[in-house]
């Protein structure tokens, strides 16, 4: 039987999709949709996980959970303090 | 390889270390945007009191903890119990609870394997999968290839993971959707009369509730 070592950051973006999903932030329809709105592209371009947390970023947005400037302004705060997944954590 | 992982684009061959072993890969790679985008939603999240961070890890753990071996256990009971098979097959969802699964907000069906249909599960779309019963899906379950061929030459496919059907029997291919998982009940094997639920259980392999295999033969 073949394994699938997953990273830490999909074994996130798994658990904050099924989080989110249970306390009510979006529906599988709303991930489904932004899924689906990303064209053919994505699919070809993009793994996985890559594609959810796409989804579920879309989704909260809509919500009204966070705002896109937070998003920005976050995202860039997290590349300058280094350039690993490990070194980018707060903390 | 010292990590199969198709998704990533990246290159993951480091090659062997001295002392002969090959070097795992880490989290210590290039910060790809997308990581960079889950770092960011996790951290707004908490920042705002959505979510905690313990239980994110809970989920985590949970998940991890997830294996055939749930719906192994599911299928083993099924074929012990004739009324929990009634009640599998007739909403296998919250027969899995009962059982002590937790099997979410999802509708879950089981469909059974005789001696004239075989089941076959498939996500066209993506990698809808059964994954409260059985983990997360293997890699080969989410690639184009089987996503695409299950449904267009599922005999073909069976015979390449080594179940060579007679034409008589009739092959029904279930499209999974997020909301919609499947998972097969496989015909029990002959010889198991006396066999505990228990070691009934260690026949039932991941690809047979997946339908690209058959129950183990004791």
């Amino acid at each position: 039987m073949e394994g699938h070592d997953f990273a830490l950051w999909e074994k996130r973006v798994d658990a904050l999709m099924v989080l989110c999903g249970s306390k009510g932030f979006f529906t599988v329809d709303g991930l489904r949709r932004a899924l689906e709105d990303m064209g053919e592209d994505a699919f070809e371009k993009h793994s996985y996980y890559e594609r959810w947390i796409a989804a579920v970023n879309q989704n909260l947005i809509e919500a009204g959970v966070y705002n896109l400037e937070e998003l920005g302004a976050r995202m860039e705060e997290i590349a300058a303090r280094g350039p690993t997944y490990g070194e980018a954590q707060d903390g | 390889m010292p990590h199969d992982h198709p998704d990533h684009t990246h290159d993951h061959d480091h090659g062997l270390s001295p002392s002969g072993h090959p070097y795992r890969a880490d989290n210590d790679e290039p910060l790809t945007y997308w990581q960079r985008m889950e770092i960011a939603v996790r951290e707004l999240l908490i920042e705002k009191a959505k979510i905690s961070p313990a239980e994110i890890a809970a989920q985590i753990e949970a998940m991890d903890a997830r294996s055939p071996a749930n719906g192994a256990a599911v299928v083993a009971r099924a074929w012990s119990d004739p009324a929990f098979k009634a009640r599998l097959l007739a909403d296998a969802g919250a027969a899995s609870r009962e059982m002590g699964f937790d099997i979410g907000p999802l509708n879950l069906i089981a469909v059974e394997n005789t001696e004239t249909v075989h089941n076959l599960i498939v996500c066209t779309l993506c990698s809808c999968y059964p994954r409260n019963l059985l983990g997360l899906p293997p890699d080969w379950y989410k690639t184009r290839e089987y996503r695409s061929r299950a449904v267009r030459e599922p005999r073909a496919v069976l015979r390449e993971f080594g179940v060579d059907l007679p034409d008589s029997t009739r092959i029904r291919v279930h499209d999974s959707t997020a909301d919609m998982r499947y998972i097969v009940l496989p015909a029990r094997p002959e010889g198991t009369e006396q066999m505990t639920e228990v070691e009934l259980a260690n026949l039932v392999t991941r690809d047979a509730m997946i339908g690209t295999g058959l129950a183990r033969t004791p």
